[in-house]
């Protein structure tokens, strides 16, 4: 798994020195980092240091104050989050936002927009070929839903306010997952869980991402065991900055990093 | 709970309840007495009660979900069972079209705020644009009244796109001062209007198809005629009935799940591609075009419309019954429409106090059932699928 990727010859994903602040908060300072393609890259570091907010840049929720985004060799910087989304990132959020009264079907099928045809002519009176179209999706929900948890696969109409912590998450992984993005984004996908749920929700991504020829992963995590299982590199962020990038064995041996943990906690 | 695969729900439960509701509403609607009105509300409020205790509302529930193809002929039937009951009444039939022009009407405005979740306190004014937009017509074109009907539709729809930029642009309780402004605007606007009767009014053309002429009593035989607000609930009867095909239609399909995703959550669905404009726009034009046609056909059954069917009380019974039925789902749109309408017109003493009426009615449903009388149920694109 460790495949090491130092020097990053076309990256996925890349920003330079991109900032963000709000008010008085640097929430980003400079930051400057590449995604290599088809890595898994953890991103960690104490509480409120930017970690979310540079998934809301990026997604383009919050405007960059400076620097630049690069996506797939084009820039993104600019970009509103639906057309980071039709490029092809997708994310999840630290706190659940599920549509609570859809059905887990309905919730996936929010994920799908780009690949679902949206006319009002062909939603409404070519229903033949809404149902071929209904169906596809169902069966590809469907099957994305089962790497997660075979059972739950069987109660796609049902809401989701009805459902655990866990399922919730893993919709939320489903929902970003079923346009293929190339890129995904995971803010605290464990968040809530047990240890032994973790370990499952983990292998599953695994599971998921070997099976997907080409996706990369930036994954939010605070279980230091899950980032030395599933990551392939680390990058740590601290009041905004990133004070250390690499494997997880060189980032845990660093010492701003475990003053930067141990100063906060 | 679910069916299994082959197991239809009976039929039966649907049946008794559309019956059951039926035999009710000819007797609410036959009885003269005030007494008597009370009596039976008291009565229908504790069988409703005692069905719900009973699990016999949740069979119906089920009934109407799995058997909609025979649910969709036998409620019309009902209708048309009422009618034939009250033949020679005008007075009921023309409060039985109304309750359902004012059920088309709450259709759209489901549309904008059930489903996109478009605040829209301006519903009256609509209803208004398509009552004006008959009465200049009929007036003045030799314009099929098919065609008028549509116009008044195409017309609400327009003048909703005026409205448009600043309620997009503004946020929740902002957009909903902005359909206030509008309906006290429209009505001011008339009033001062003398093109459009000013004050006083116009007088509006009946309602005439291909020579049918719904002013006309129909004359069955040499003594038994049947009264012209026949035609009236026929035609309202059919314009509802499109309503709610249309309603389900579009539930039924990714624009409904679009409508709900940016209602639910902009943020999440703005991270998935959503223009979210492009779908509250949608649902505030398509909204707009069934009030007005509703208006359209209300104006030529009153025959005379003035400025004060219009105003911000009219707009408030039609959200009012929104968030009473079931805010998204057609069904409560029917049982609140009829409750809303109806119940003030038999019960004289609360006529002065029905604002009063509804406010209590909005407040207890939003305290004690926030989903309304009949919660929307969740989507089901093809009722009856089930996965291969
Ligand atoms: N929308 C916002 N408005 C104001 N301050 C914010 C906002 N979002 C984040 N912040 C601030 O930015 C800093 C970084 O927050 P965040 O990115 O959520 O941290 P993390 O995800 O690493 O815990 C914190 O100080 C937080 O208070
Ligand atoms: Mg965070």
């Amino acid at each position: 798994m460790a495949a090491q990727v130092s020097a990053v010859p076309e990256p996925v994903l890349a920003t330079r020195e991109l900032g963000k602040r709000f008010g008085g908060v640097v929430a980003l300072e400079a930051l400057t980092l590449a995604v290599a393609p088809n890595e898994i890259l953890g991103l960690i570091g104490p509480n409120g240091s930017g970690k979310t907010t540079f998934f809301n840049v990026v997604t383009g929720i919050y405007p960059a104050d400076g620097g630049a985004v690069t996506f797939d060799g084009r820039d993104i910087t600019r970009l509103a989050p639906q057309g980071v989304y039709r490029a092809g990132i997708a994310r999840t959020f630290q706190r659940s936002r599920l549509s609570l009264p859809l059905s887990i079907f309905d919730n996936i099928m929010v994920g799908n927009h780009k690949r679902l045809t949206q006319g009002l002519w062909f939603n409404l009176f070519r229903r033949r070929a809404f149902r071929r179209e209904f169906e596809e999706s169902y069966a590809r929900a469907r099957e994305l839903v089962a790497v997660f948890d075979p059972p739950l696969a069987d109660r796609m109409f049902e809401a989701v306010e009805g459902l655990p912590m866990i399922d919730r998450r893993r919709i939320e992984i489903c929902r970003a997952l079923i346009s293929r993005p190339k890129l995904l984004l995971l803010d605290e996908p464990s968040a809530g869980m047990t240890h032994d749920e973790t370990t499952q929700l983990m292998d599953d991504i695994l599971q998921v991402k070997d099976s997907l020829a080409d996706l990369t992963i930036i994954i939010i995590e605070h279980e230091m065991g899950v980032i030395e299982r599933i990551t392939d590199r680390c990058a740590v962020l601290n009041f905004g900055r990133k004070i250390c990038e690499g494997s997880y064995q060189e980032v845990a041996a660093d010492p701003l990093v475990q003053e930067a943990y141990l100063g906060l906690e | 709970m679910q069916p299994k695969t082959g197991e239809r729900p009976s039929l039966w439960p649907g049946l008794l309840g559309i019956a059951g509701v039926a035999v009710y509403l000819i007797v609410f609607l036959m009885i003269e007495s005030q007494v008597g009105v009370a009596v039976l509300l008291v009565g229908g409020a504790a069988a409703v009660v005692l069905a719900a205790r009973f699990g016999a509302l949740e069979r119906m529930r089920t009934s109407f979900a799995g058997r909609e193809g025979s649910m969709d002929i036998a409620v019309p039937a009902a209708v048309l069972a009422l009618v034939l009951v009250f033949h020679q009444d005008h007075f009921t039939l023309l409060l039985v079209a109304t309750v359902m022009i004012f059920m088309t009407a709450s259709l759209g405005l489901t549309v904008q705020f059930g489903f996109a979740g478009v605040l829209n306190f301006a519903g009256a004014a609509f209803l208004g644009i398509g009552c004006y937009t008959a009465a200049v017509l009929t007036k003045n074109t030799g314009l099929s009244h098919l065609l008028v009907i549509l116009a008044g539709g195409v017309m609400a729809a327009l003048i909703g796109g005026l409205l448009l930029y600043p309620v997009l642009r503004t946020r929740g309780h902002y957009s909903a001062v902005i359909t206030i402004a509008f309906t006290l605007l429209f009505k001011t606007f008339l009033e001062v209007n003398d093109a459009l009767g000013g004050p006083q009014g116009l007088r509006v053309d009946g309602l005439n198809l291909f020579g049918w002429a719904f002013n006309d009593n129909i004359a069955l035989t040499e003594t038994v005629e049947l009264s012209f607000y026949t035609n009236y609930v026929l035609a309202s009867l059919v314009l509802v009935c499109l309503g709610f095909a249309f309603l389900r239609r579009l539930d039924r399909s990714w624009i409904g799940l679009n409508m709900d995703a940016v209602r639910l959550d902009e943020t999440a669905s703005a991270c998935f591609g959503y223009n979210i404009s492009r779908w509250q726009i949608t649902a505030f034009t398509v909204g707009n075009f069934l009030i007005g046609m509703a208006g359209a056909l209300y104006a030529m059954m009153l025959g005379f419309i003035a400025p004060t069917n219009f105003t911000f009380g009219d707009s408030l019974i039609l959200v009012s019954i929104v968030l009473l039925g079931g805010i998204g789902n057609p069904w409560g749109i029917a049982v609140a429409t009829t409750i809303v309408i109806v119940l003030p017109e038999k019960l004289q003493m609360i006529q002065e106090y029905r604002f009063l009426l509804y406010a209590a009615m909005v407040i207890l449903i939003l305290l004690f059932r926030p989903r309304g009388l009949l919660p929307r149920p969740l989507r089901a694109y093809f009722p009856g699928w089930q996965p291969k």
